[in-house]
C-alpha cells in the first residue's frame, strides 16, 4: 500500500508529468511564469486545491450521478478556489494582484478537473489525495524550471534577489529581454518537452508521415 | 462608439485571449490538427463567449456588486465573493441550454459542433473572458463588444494555428520535438507576430 501510494506522488513529477505529456493545465503555466515568486504562490496553489478536490470528490464518488457529475465537481473546485483566492487576498494582496485573473481560472485548469474524472471518480480518498498532490508537484515543477529559467536570463534574479548583475545597475550581465515577454514562454517549455522526451523516448509521438529516403543512384 | 470600435480591434488582435494571454491553451493545442474542426471549435467558442460575458455582465450589476441588491430591499450587502462559482455556474448553464436548443432547432449546426459544446465549460478563454470583464470594470455595452470581438480572436487563432500545422505534419521535425514540442514552438512564433499588434495606437 505504501508503495503504491509512493508511485502515485513521484509517477506524474516526469514520467506521467501533467504538462509535459498529459498536455494538461498550459494556460497559467505559460501566463504566471514570468517572475519566480508568482509561479510558486501559483503551484501552490494549484497543488492544495487538486489535493482537496481530488479528496473531496472521491468521498463523495458513490454518491454523485453520473449524469451530473461534472456540475458537482465543479461546484466542489470553484468553492476551494474561492477559498485560495480569500486566502491570497488576506495575506498576500500584491501577489494576488500580479495573478489577477489567473487564480479563478484554476477552476477551468483541465489538471484539477483531468484527475477528478480519470482518478478520483474510481479511486478512495486517500489514494485520491496524494495523486492530487503528486500532480500538482508535477505542474509545479514545470512552472517553477520555467521560472527559473525566464526569471534568471530575463532579469537576472531569483525570487527578486540579485544573482546576475545586469549592465543597467552596473553589472556584467545583458539581461534577454525575450523571456519577459508572453512568447518566451512557448519556446522554453517547447524546449523543454524537447529536453524530457529525449530523455524519456517513451513519451515521443509517432509521424504522421516519414521522410523517405532516396538512395543515390 | 469609437471606443467601443478601439475596444473590438484591441481585443481582437492586441490582447487575444490565446495568444498574448494564452487562455484555453488546451484545446488550442489538442483541436488544432485540421482546420475544420479548427473552424467549428472556433466558432462554438465566439457563440458562448458573446452569450456568456454579457449574461455575467448583467449578473454582476443587478446580483454581486456591493449595493447591487438594493432593489431587493439589501443596500449594504456585497456578494462579490460569489463571484466565481456564480460565473461558472452561468456558463455551465448557457452551454447546456445551447446544446438542448441546437439539438432541437438546429441540427445540423449540432452534429458540426457537437462534440465541442461540452469542452466549452472548461475552456479558460470562456472564465477568462468574463474575469477580464469584471476586473476591467466593462458596462454592458463594453461587456457585449468585449465578448464577440475576443471570441472572434480566438478563433483566428486556433484556425490560424491549424493552418500551420496541417503543413507541418510533412515537415522533418527532430524526434523528440515531433508533436506537442513544434505545436509549442509555432504558437510562440505566432504569439510573437501578434505582439507587432502591440504597437497600434488607438
Amino acid at each position: 500500500m505504501a508503495q503504491k501510494h509512493r508511485e502515485l506522488l513521484v509517477d506524474p513529477l516526469v514520467d506521467n508529468n501533467p504538462i509535459t505529456f498529459q498536455v494538461l493545465g498550459i494556460c497559467s503555466a505559460l501566463a504566471v511564469t514570468s517572475s519566480l515568486q508568482v509561479a510558486f504562490v501559483m503551484a501552490l496553489a494549484v497543488t492544495s486545491v487538486t489535493a482537496f478536490s481530488s479528496m473531496f470528490i472521491s468521498m463523495l464518488r458513490n454518491q454523485i450521478p453520473s449524469s451530473i457529475r461534472i456540475i458537482v465537481q465543479m461546484v466542489i473546485i470553484a468553492s476551494l478556489v474561492i477559498l485560495v483566492d480569500q486566502v491570497l487576498k488576506a495575506f498576500a494582496f500584491e501577489i494576488s494582484k500580479t495573478l489577477s485573473v489567473f487564480v479563478g481560472l484554476i477552476i477551468t485548469n483541465c489538471i484539477v478537473m483531468g484527475r477528478a474524472e480519470a482518478f478520483a471518480m474510481k479511486n478512495p480518498p486517500i489514494a485520491s489525495f496524494i495523486d492530487g498532490i503528486g500532480n500538482g508537484l508535477g505542474y509545479g515543477f514545470i512552472l517553477m524550471l520555467v521560472g527559473v529559467i525566464r526569471e534568471l536570463f530575463g532579469s537576472g534574479s531569483l525570487f527578486g534577489i540579485t544573482i546576475l548583475k545586469t549592465v543597467n545597475n552596473g553589472g556584467w550581465y545583458v539581461p534577454n529581454g525575450l523571456l519577459l515577454l508572453p512568447p518566451s514562454a512557448f519556446f522554453v517549455i517547447g524546449l523543454l518537452i524537447w529536453a524530457f522526451r529525449t530523455w524519456k523516448t517513451a513519451q515521443v509521438e509517432e509521424r504522421e508521415f516519414k521522410i523517405q529516403t532516396v538512395e543515390a543512384h | 462608439m469609437e471606443g467601443l470600435i478601439a475596444l473590438a480591434v484591441k481585443a481582437v488582435f492586441v490582447e487575444n485571449l490565446a495568444l498574448s494571454f494564452f487562455l484555453g491553451m488546451c484545446t488550442f493545442i489538442a483541436v488544432s490538427k485540421k482546420i475544420g474542426t479548427a473552424i467549428g471549435l472556433g466558432i462554438s467558442v465566439m457563440i458562448v463567449q458573446a452569450i456568456t460575458v454579457p449574461a455575467n455582465n448583467l449578473l454582476l450589476t443587478y446580483l454581486l456588486k456591493p449595493g447591487a441588491l438594493a432593489w431587493a430591499g439589501f443596500p449594504d450587502v456585497d456578494l462579490t465573493f460569489l463571484g466565481l462559482i456564480s460565473y461558472i455556474g452561468v456558463i455551465a448553464a448557457i452551454v447546456q441550454i445551447l446544446e438542448m436548443f441546437l439539438d432541437k432547432y438546429m441540427p445540423a449546426l449540432y452534429n458540426a459542433l457537437g462534440i465541442f459544446l461540452p469542452l466549452i465549460t472548461v475552456n479558460c478563454a470562456i472564465l477568462g473572458g468574463s474575469l477580464f470583464m469584471v476586473e476591467r470594470d466593462y458596462n454592458f455595452a463594453e461587456a457585449t463588444t468585449y465578448g464577440v470581438s475576443s471570441g472572434f480572436g480566438w478563433a483566428l487563432a486556433i484556425t490560424a494555428m491549424a493552418g500551420v500545422r496541417e503543413k507541418l505534419k510533412y515537415s522533418d521535425v527532430p524526434d523528440g520535438l515531433q508533436g506537442l514540442g513544434i505545436t509549442f514552438i509555432t504558437a510562440g512564433l505566432m504569439a510573437m507576430a501578434f505582439m507587432s499588434f502591440s504597437g497600434v495606437k488607438l
